[in-house]
């Protein structure tokens, strides 16, 4: 029997899965491998049980909480997709605020007062925290990336299908940088996450002539206390620092330092 | 029992569309009682934590709003910051942006019709069967998404989140090898998309009409996808861009995560159809024919052709872009710096973006830094026409239609408007003052 393969979404810009769509090439032999079960963005299809179920988005609410756990305790095995999934993305930043601020500025005072009294609705409006899928289920593998990156999500598949486990080195962004031969963004007199960032990305970003704001997350052995002499180094001042840190690393534990 | 016609309908988390929405329909005895479209995407509040971001992090941060849209946030965000540092840019990076959304028009217009909305008119749950059924279509449409996508990533480094384009400039040119690759690939496209449109041309369209008012960009140079005035067909006329607000109006209801807008009517309809109907005439020839040939005719208040008008527009940008990569090919392209100063200052800017107009704006503080943002997404501007559509077809159809046809075409309407729902939930907005 095919294994059944399912997608779900929290809060997320749907990229990832989107990310997926765009594996023209493979999506029909891989689909010959899979009986994909649940995919809300693309398929009306639906199932019980299943034996992989990627996750992508943050999540936020009571409501989103429930559904995870549900999913977790239908699920074998459990992938958090993309960045926000992984660490809470950019929209992480939005802890650094209370629920009540945020609501308040993007509805206004009397909307939200409104909106979240309403006997109906509100639990629509009931934003607590950004958090990444680990901080409320087991994790089984994480594809990190902003957004995932479909060469990793085709070895993990191609892992479980076979029974291996799928392997993700913990190499820096500086590593693949350096095999395509870009010159060092540092030398640019730019200030880069590549050190200590997680690679996996072929490095995307700088080939592309930009830097790495570290979307994969920092590495287990990152010396960020290091790498931030390294920005102020550069003349990044402490709010740059500090607002660099914020971009995809707002709820990294290992940036705690660095972005206070 | 059905003959009396009362109905509960919950369609929870509708399939086949960007984000979470779900619809509650209630009849009793044949009448209709409650109609809603329900907005259920978590917030992430871009709004706020943009703050403090410069200008060229704002930007690559509000491309997250929406991996389908990515492009055109970006697009419409460097217009905005660009007008907030007072910048004007080259005609080469005009030139290129446009290809580059372009681009995003013709994977997106791709995705929505063939592998999102055509499973309604086949009759299928989704692509899967029909990657069985109809492999050569499912193949056909792959094979011109892929190029799609291909083409985004020569002009903006990769498909989904491009770095390529920044404030004031690109960071990397594309390689004109690789542009005439694409260009290549795209005449050997057409071909394939009028095939493409022969299936389309099949596709029994549901004939429910409801005249409301089309808001889009318009130019008069041309068929405005990437500048323009903001035009609406209850007036015929245009305003600026930086009138936005005035056209918007937004307000927040319960039901829905994702704020509201109407400008002159109760509500209007933003995306293809609207474009289509306000810009007709500037449409490529061949566009024109074929929407001749697919029975479309501007204007038009069947808010089901928004797919045809897609076809429409999926024709045009490919002949558009074939114009555009040739006179790319032609001129070479010359190397610019892609530099600026942080500065304070406050801009709005706009562009069409697959689904609709999209508007953004930004203020800076003294240190560069952002000090306040809004963005009003498309489909934050069609939820109140959805819904509107609803209760004006809900009735009309009811005395025809069982309880699963009924659902059936709801969401067929909603998935019509190919809705971007992350992307209208995570709008970002705050009052300037």
């Amino acid at each position: 029997m095919k294994p059944k393969v399912a997608f779900f979404d929290f809060a997320s810009c749907e990229g990832c899965q989107l990310a997926l769509l765009n594996c023209e090439d493979e999506l029909l032999d891989i689909l010959a491998c899979v009986e994909l079960v649940e995919f809300r963005e693309a398929i009306s299809e639906r199932a019980v049980r299943y034996d992989i179920a990627f996750v992508e988005g943050s999540i936020h609410r009571e409501q989103d909480l429930e559904r995870l756990r549900d999913i977790r305790s239908r699920s074998k095995v459990l992938v958090a997709l993309g960045a926000c999934a992984c660490n809470g993305n950019v929209q992480a930043r939005s802890n650094f605020v209370a629920p009540a601020e945020n609501y308040k500025s993007v509805y206004g005072e009397e909307e939200r007062n409104r909106v979240q009294t309403d006997p109906d609705y509100w639990p629509l409006w009931s934003h607590t925290r950004v958090r990444a899928v680990h901080e409320v289920v087991e994790v089984d593998f994480f594809l990190r990336g902003c957004p995932m990156v479909p060469a990793e999500f085709l070895h993990l598949v191609k892992s479980l299908l076979t029974g291996r486990t799928p392997y993700f080195p913990a190499n820096a962004v500086c590593v693949e940088c350096k095999k395509n031969d870009n010159e060092c963004v540092y030398d640019r007199g730019l200030a880069c996450f590549g050190p200590i960032a997680y690679g996996g990305c072929d490095a995307v970003c700088i080939n592309g002539g930009h830097v790495c704001d570290a979307c994969r997350g920092l590495l287990p052995y990152a010396n960020v206390e290091a790498h931030r002499r390294m920005l102020v180094a550069r003349g990044v001042d402490p709010d740059g620092v500090r607002n660099r840190y914020r971009l995809h690393l707002s709820n990294d534990p290992l940036a705690q330092e660095a972005r206070r | 029992m059905s003959d009396d016609k009362t109905y509960r309908i919950r369609l929870e988390h509708i399939t086949r569309v960007e984000g979470h929405g779900s619809i509650r329909i209630d009849t009793k005895k044949g009448a209709v009682e409650e109609v809603r479209l329900e907005i259920v995407e978590a917030n992430r509040f871009f709004e706020n934590f943009v703050k403090g971001m410069l200008p060229h992090e704002v930007v690559q941060t509000v491309s997250r709003i929406c991996g389908i849209c990515c492009v055109g946030h970006q697009l419409a965000g460097l217009k905005a910051v660009e007008a907030a540092l007072s910048l004007t840019v080259s005609d080469q990076t005009v030139r290129l942006r446009k290809l580059l959304n372009e681009s995003q028009f013709l994977q997106s217009h791709t995705l929505h019709l063939f592998f999102l909305a055509l499973p309604d008119f086949l009759g299928a749950p989704s692509i899967l069967p029909l990657a069985q059924q109809e492999p050569e279509l499912v193949k056909r449409a792959l094979s011109l998404k892929k190029l799609a996508n291909d083409y985004t990533t020569v002009f903006g480094g990769r498909a989904l989140h491009p770095m390529a384009t920044t404030v004031n400039g690109w960071r990397r040119l594309p390689d004109l090898a690789q542009v005439e690759a694409i260009h290549g690939r795209l005449e050997g496209a057409v071909a394939e998309v009028e095939q493409l449109l022969a299936v389309v041309k099949t596709l029994a369209v549901p004939a429910y009409e409801r005249d409301t008012e089309y808001v889009s960009l318009t130019h008069p140079g041309e068929y405005a996808l990437y500048d323009g005035e903001i035009k609406s067909s209850h007036t015929g006329a245009s305003v600026p861009v930086a009138d936005y607000r005035r056209v918007t109006n937004e307000f927040t209801v319960a039901h829905s995560t994702s704020k509201w807008s109407r400008w002159h009517r109760d509500s209007y309809l933003v995306g293809a159809l609207a474009r289509f109907n306000n810009n007709f005439s500037q449409l490529h020839p061949r566009a024109r024919e074929a929407a001749d040939e697919l029975g479309l005719k501007s204007p038009c208040f069947n808010p089901y052709h928004n797919n045809t008008a897609q076809m429409v527009e999926l024709i045009h940008c490919l002949y558009s872009s074939l114009a555009g990569l040739e006179d790319l090919l032609n001129r070479g392209l010359v190397e610019e710096e892609a530099v600026y100063t942080a500065a304070a200052g406050q801009g709005s800017g706009a562009t069409e973006v697959p689904r609709g107009i999209l508007f953004h704006e930004y203020g800076f503080g003294d240190d560069g830094r952002c000090l306040a943002a809004n963005a009003i997404i498309p489909t934050s501007q069609n939820i109140n026409n959805i819904e509107q559509d609803m209760k004006a077809f809900v009735p009309l159809m009811l005395p025809a239609m069982g309880q699963e046809e009924l659902a059936r075409h709801m969401e067929m309407l909603l998935r019509a408007y190919d809705p971007c729902i992350s992307c209208s939930v995570h709008m970002l907005d705050v009052r300037f003052v």
